[in-house]
């Protein structure tokens, strides 16, 4: 997104900020519940760009992270915990399974990687659904409460969109932070070669962990918003299908691209809506789409912005180059 | 309560049914780097080609060469054409995603135009038992058995025997090479597409009349054929076919004797354990690694 004038980037910015905020308030309980949606999805998405996108893991388990950071928070809040206690837990709980999780990618890559944790993503899809002492089996968690936040109700669905936009936000920033630290240096050396990584001195054991770990967290986070956002769980949304769903988002936005989630994420959530009047077509043409986006651009619809914008690059300074060619020429 | 033997039976013929799905997995991994993560809807596609041919009146016969022919058309040389070699330069990883993409497609588009329901498939094997060694097995499952080792031997001797199988390795091993010494790699890459395409038809035609055809049988039969290819290595024909006999078994003994509630997670765990021990699988050949 580097073509764009600094000032001009910034208007932008806040343009979206704000209408984000201002617009839904005129929106209807639906129109609510899937921007919440849309937020909750873009978290998780952007845990799973931090695995993929920039550290190069494939993980198919991003769906199950979402489905463990739910029903810790479902468990929790039933029984009387507040909101960001659970938060924090499932964060802590997704972030330490993430971490084993990691281990078999120290050990293999790409496709078995893949065959991993599709594995480890039908594992947790049989114990929501098996294990009812703590899970509800399949009748599910049911009448999750929706937290106060300094002292004001979040029942209604404007306030709990705020409180959704508000995650991204924090999520937003921390992970923008992340991927300009040496952290995510590291993790993008990791992904375009990691035996040079290791040789220029980065703990690739290390980061891959922690690549799994954190987008891993992430995920758990956006579960622990999804089940007060429903306010009713069972094992079904959490099945592998949520897994392919998010790493579609990821490349269908760009992966390595920090908006990639976010696009992502919108295609995917509100396509369907979008869609509606084809009916029982819609998954037909977006599965349709995707073959065609990844076939003309597989690093996404960020990826052509980019090439597009890289083009435009070359092209002013080859003008530049040209113009001083012929001033040097007629100086001499 | 079956006993062992019985459950061994069962569980072979269904592992047989696995081996052909992930013998052709392997072949397209090996000869262009194809992760196909659709094999399961490929499976599942060829028995609703054949129900739509039964249903504008053609007879079972000539459907099941209809549906063989189709989805030699649709899914080999198509699926070549318009998914892998547009994507093939792109590298593994948004090739086996855009397959992803496919299997939604796929799904999509029979639940759409075909149906929601499960439908009944005839079946090419009589059904009725017959008594081995004293116990009662069940004809179809002997038959499954005969026709999928058929089809695997006839593709080893392929491999093995023939000139023509001779290239199609060579043009697997050593694209470069083979291209040098006259081998025309493009043509055999086509025909390992068109070969899955006719050994996921035939898995469709034994195992659809068993789990009746449903527009999401392809998930279940897609998982165990990648587990038993993984499993067995992924880089071996062999192997593949040692997997999927290996993963039907095991899938079978598990539902007896785990609980039914954890039998998908046995054949995982080992698939698990397969990766942490011998990434390669159980035959393979470990593949070097390119810095």
């Amino acid at each position: 997104m580097s073509g764009f004038a600094r000032p001009l980037k910034i208007a932008l910015g806040l343009a979206i900020i704000a209408a984000l905020i201002i617009v839904p308030m005129n929106f209807n309980r639906y129109g609510l519940f899937i921007l919440s949606q849309w937020a909750v999805m873009s978290i998780a998405a952007m845990g799973l760009n931090l695995t993929l996108g920039y550290a190069g893991q494939v993980s198919l388990a991003q769906g199950a992270f979402v489905g463990i950071g739910a029903y810790a928070a479902a468990i929790m809040t039933t029984h009387g915990w507040p909101l960001p206690a659970a938060i924090l837990v499932a964060i802590g709980l997704s972030f330490a399974i993430g971490w084993v999780l990691g281990y078999p990618a120290l050990r293999v890559q790409h496709h078995y990687l893949a065959f991993v944790t599709l594995a480890f993503s039908t594992l947790a899809f049989l114990v929501f659904r098996n294990e009812s002492w703590l899970t509800g089996g399949i009748y599910g968690i049911s009448n999750i409460p929706r937290p106060h936040i300094f002292g004001i109700a979040t029942n209604k669905p404007l306030p709990f969109y705020y409180v959704c936009l508000g995650s991204l936000a924090i999520v937003s920033l921390a992970v923008w932070w992340l991927i300009r630290s040496p952290w995510g240096r590291a993790f993008m050396a990791l992904r375009e070669n990691p035996l040079r990584a290791q040789s220029l001195g980065v703990d690739t054991r290390r980061y891959t962990l922690m690549a799994f770990a954190i987008g891993s967290a992430l995920g758990g986070a956006a579960g622990a918003l999804y089940a007060p956002l429903t306010q009713y769980i069972d094992p079904v949304p959490f099945n592998l299908s949520l897994s392919l769903d998010l790493l579609l988002m990821v490349i269908v936005g760009g992966a390595g691209f920090y908006f990639g989630p976010f696009l992502g994420a919108m295609i995917a959530v509100l396509l369907p809506e979008w869609l509606r009047f084809t009916e029982g077509y819609y998954l037909m043409l977006y599965a349709v789409a995707v073959m065609l986006l990844l076939i003309w651009s597989p690093t996404g619809i960020l990826g052509i912005l980019d090439r597009y914008l890289a083009e435009r690059r070359t092209k002013a300074a080859s003008a530049l180059r040209a113009v001083a060619k012929s001033r040097l020429e007629t100086v001499q | 309560m079956s006993s062992l033997f019985d459950l061994l039976v069962a569980g072979l013929a269904t592992g047989a049914i696995y081996a052909l799905v992930a013998v052709g997995f392997t072949l397209l991994w090996q000869t262009s780097q194809t992760i196909n993560f659709a094999q399961g809807e490929f499976v599942m596609l060829p028995a609703f080609l054949m129900l739509a041919a039964m249903h504008v009146g053609a007879p079972f016969w000539l459907a099941i060469i209809l549906g063989i022919l189709l989805s030699m058309i649709l899914l080999g040389l198509a699926f070549k054409l318009l998914l892998v070699d547009p994507m093939m330069r792109h590298g593994v990883l948004p090739l086996a995603i855009a397959t992803m993409a496919l299997a939604i497609g796929i799904k999509e588009a029979v639940k759409q135009f075909f149906s929601a329901e499960a439908s009944p498939f005839p079946s090419i094997v009589p059904t009725g038992d017959v008594s081995i060694l004293g116990h009662a097995v069940s004809l179809q499952s002997i038959g499954v058995l005969a026709v999928a080792i058929l089809a695997v031997l006839g593709l080893t001797t392929l491999l093995n025997r023939t000139s023509l199988g001779h290239q199609m390795q060579a043009a697997a091993q050593n694209p470069t090479v083979a291209r040098i010494i006259g081998v025309p790699v493009e043509r055999m890459i086509l025909l390992t597409f068109l070969i899955n395409a006719f050994l996921v038809a035939l898995a469709s035609l034994l195992i659809t009349p068993i789990y009746l055809a449903k527009f999401s049988s392809g998930e279940v039969l897609g998982q165990a054929a990648f587990i038993a290819a993984i499993v067995g290595g992924f880089n071996q024909v062999r192997g593949a076919i040692v997997g999927g006999l290996l993963i039907g078994v095991l899938d079978n003994l598990a539902a007896a004797y785990v609980s039914t509630q954890y039998r998908a997670a046995v054949p995982m765990i080992f698939l698990i354990a397969v990766i942490l021990f011998r990434p390669q699988g159980l035959l393979g050949r470990a593949e070097e690694r390119t810095v």
